[in-house]
């Protein structure tokens, strides 16, 4: 029977299913060991597995998969955990009990430090799950080490299960929970793995069975179908024939919408070839910073953008400025204690908190302009209010900033953005935390992913007005959200007078096609189609069916 | 039984990465050491979840304790590496 979720991406793939397994929890009533001696030892052997086996995936790991798991490997060796452990159990404590009693009493310790503790304290239950697995004799918990081309399902990925997953063998991601804006739907998207997610049933599936991930329709078929290989198959031919073609993103009547890409590293940008996009529309800065004790120097950051901006070799660059805190915590900026993470200070507002972390940031990209004869553009993230924007604009120019913006993602922003487009040359949309803001919806809340959806009224009405105030003041408007990826939603941000759309650089090419099927007319017959929807899926059914029908059928819509 | 009272001179502090390099150094000397901060007992220097425990920021003394021969040699050796600022070493 066919499984129904959420997709993210346009690819569909067929492969066996290797399955993440869950934690294993102690066992209610735990034997109290016969032998206390021997158990002990066979506990301490475990912390010596993990350790040894984290060690080795290290060794094979790359970027900063390598320091999370040397750190992880590094808390499983640690003397302490294990005397305590040990000593619990020659005591007589079951052994499972007994570890979760520690590592309880130093994750406790560690979430009251708050702070860069308060965030090892994954690397600690990661510990205690692979002990406890070995122990009991259950199946490594985690991602498996994968040995052929597989389809990954799980209840849901932590991030470092994502960072140790060898992407070279995942043809899909398929999980039970998650939204499709969770942060490892993105980081697929980012990489052209087709993911879906929220898929009901996903952990019955049994290890080794073949199954078809079609991501554009968000289903997972068990043992498929010779017509849905088929069908699969014609959908990879025709994404290769997209990809080919590199001309500058325009409606079928030249009316031109900038294609861009989303980065987030240097390396990102050195894979941007010539001709794939014609720049980066968000290069999201914070990746710098993220993982870090302490802020990186200036002349650290103008290495990277001049890197950057010496890669893309004169195409458009639009830096976004730290955008830290909720999610993205930082070690040396964020509030511990905020109750509303999301509400608080995070983004453009640390400046009211640490000044210093933008005043750097805008001298190492002023830096980076003087060193490259290259002019970034520069934006900032989670502006509110007009003397926000103001106060920025004032800021990047004295750096010598040339053009410079702001992100639109509070929904006040949007509803004044013809006085913020005032201050400041453009305005790029951030959809999914406008999406967020505007429906009062956690984007990490899978359950909520109804709400949260692009497509929903409130959220048009706000792209269409903050595009509008683009039109009128003649200032560029662009999307730099997920929303931009989908080759449908493309059609109606070009309608509703979007100039610049920024993207995994994998989507480029089906929204290059989209586009390039409509002029400009039929564009806004699309986005006028979709805002007259009462609802979320009536708004994407009325653009789909508003399209041409050839590019439904060649995207397989 | 030799001590030795060192200011932390990482930029963090005794955190993440200059207690991965101290627990570190601590357990290639093969000898017991403790460490002390502030009025708290001292505690296992070879664990990085004690030493992080303990919560150093940057510029606190903590004080190193071990026995034997060895002793002197090690904490001289422990004590230059709290001195240094290990957020910046490579």
């Amino acid at each position: 029977m066919t499984l129904q979720g959420a997709g993210v991406g346009r690819a569909g793939v067929i492969g066996p299913v290797v399955r993440v397994s869950p934690a294993p929890a102690a066992p209610t009533n735990e034997a109290v060991p016969a032998d206390r001696d021997e158990t002990a030892q066979r506990v301490e052997q475990a912390f010596d597995d993990v350790a040894a086996g984290l060690l080795a995936q290290a060794a094979t790991a790359q970027g900063a998969a390598v320091s999370v798991l040397e750190a992880t490997a590094q808390m499983a060796q640690d003397p302490a955990l294990r005397k305590q452990t040990l000593a619990r159990v020659r005591d007589g404590e079951p052994p499972v009990t007994a570890l979760d009693a520690v590592i309880g009493g130093f994750a406790d310790m560690f979430t009251k430090a708050g702070g860069m503790l308060a965030e090892r304290v994954t690397d600690l239950r990661s510990v205690r799950d692979r002990v406890a697995a070995l122990v009991l004799g259950t199946p490594a918990p985690g991602v498996p080490v994968l040995t052929e081309p597989s389809v990954v399902v799980a209840d849901d990925l932590a991030p470092a299960d994502t960072a140790a997953l060898d992407l070279r063998c995942v043809l899909a991601i398929v999980t039970e929970r998650g939204g499709t804006t969770s942060h490892t739907a993105i980081i697929a998207g980012q990489l052209a793995i087709p993911c879906v997610v929220r898929v009901a049933g996903a952990m019955d599936l049994a290890e080794g069975t073949v199954v078809a991930v079609d991501a554009a329709a968000g289903t997972v078929e068990p043992n498929p179908s010779e017509a849905t290989a088929a069908a699969f198959a014609e959908r990879a031919r025709v994404a290769r024939q997209l990809a080919e073609d590199t001309s500058a993103g325009a409606t079928a009547d030249g009316h031109p919408v900038n294609l861009l890409a989303n980065i987030g590293t240097a390396e990102d940008a050195d894979r941007l070839a010539v001709g794939s996009v014609e720049g980066v529309g968000l290069f999201r800065t914070e990746v710098l910073f993220l993982g870090r004790a302490t802020a990186p120097t200036r002349e650290e950051q103008a290495a990277v953008y001049t890197r950057v901006l010496t890669s893309l070799g004169g195409r458009k660059l639009v830096v976004r400025t730290l955008d830290a805190g909720a999610d993205k915590p930082l070690a040396f900026a964020t509030q511990p204690d905020e109750e509303n993470p999301a509400l608080g200070i995070r983004g453009y507002r640390l400046v009211r908190t640490a000044p210093e972390l933008l005043e750097t940031q805008l001298g190492a990209l002023a830096d980076a302009q003087e060193a490259t004869g290259v002019e970034p553009w520069v934006m900032a993230p989670m502006i509110a209010t007009v003397g926000e924007a103001r106060d920025f604009a004032a800021a990047a120019r004295r750096h010598g900033i040339r053009t410079v913006g702001v992100m639109v993602e509070v929904p006040a922003a949007a509803l004044r953005a013809e006085a913020i487009l005032a201050e400041v040359d453009f305005v790029s949309m951030g959809t999914n935390d406008l999406a967020q803001y505007v429906m009062a919806t956690d984007r990490l809340c899978g359950e909520l992913s109804d709400l949260i959806s692009l497509w929903q009224p409130a959220v048009l009405d706000l792209v269409a007005a903050t595009a509008a105030a683009g039109e009128r003041t003649g200032k560029p408007a662009g999307v730099c959200g997920e929303s931009a990826s989908d080759p449908v939603m493309a059609v109606v941000l070009t309608g509703l007078g979007v100039t610049s759309l920024s993207m995994a650089p994998a989507a480029v090419p089906t929204v290059r096609y989209a586009i390039a099927q409509h002029t400009r007319e039929q564009a806004q017959a699309v986005a006028r189609a979709a805002l007259g929807a009462d609802t979320a899926d009536a708004a994407r059914a009325a653009a789909v069916a508003a399209l041409r029908p050839e590019v439904v059928q060649v995207l397989a819509l | 039984m030799s001590t030795r009272t060192v200011a932390v001179a990482s930029t963090s502090g005794l955190h993440a990465r200059p207690a991965s390099l101290f627990t570190q150094a601590v357990t290639e000397s093969g000898i017991d050491v403790t460490i002390a901060h502030g009025g708290n007992s001292p505690v296992d220097a070879s664990s990085i979840l004690l030493v992080m425990s303990l919560g150093v920021p940057h510029g606190d003394e903590v004080t190193l304790e071990a026995d034997g021969d060895e002793a002197d040699r090690v904490l001289d050796e422990l004590a230059a590496l709290l001195g240094r600022n290990l957020d910046e070493a490579s």
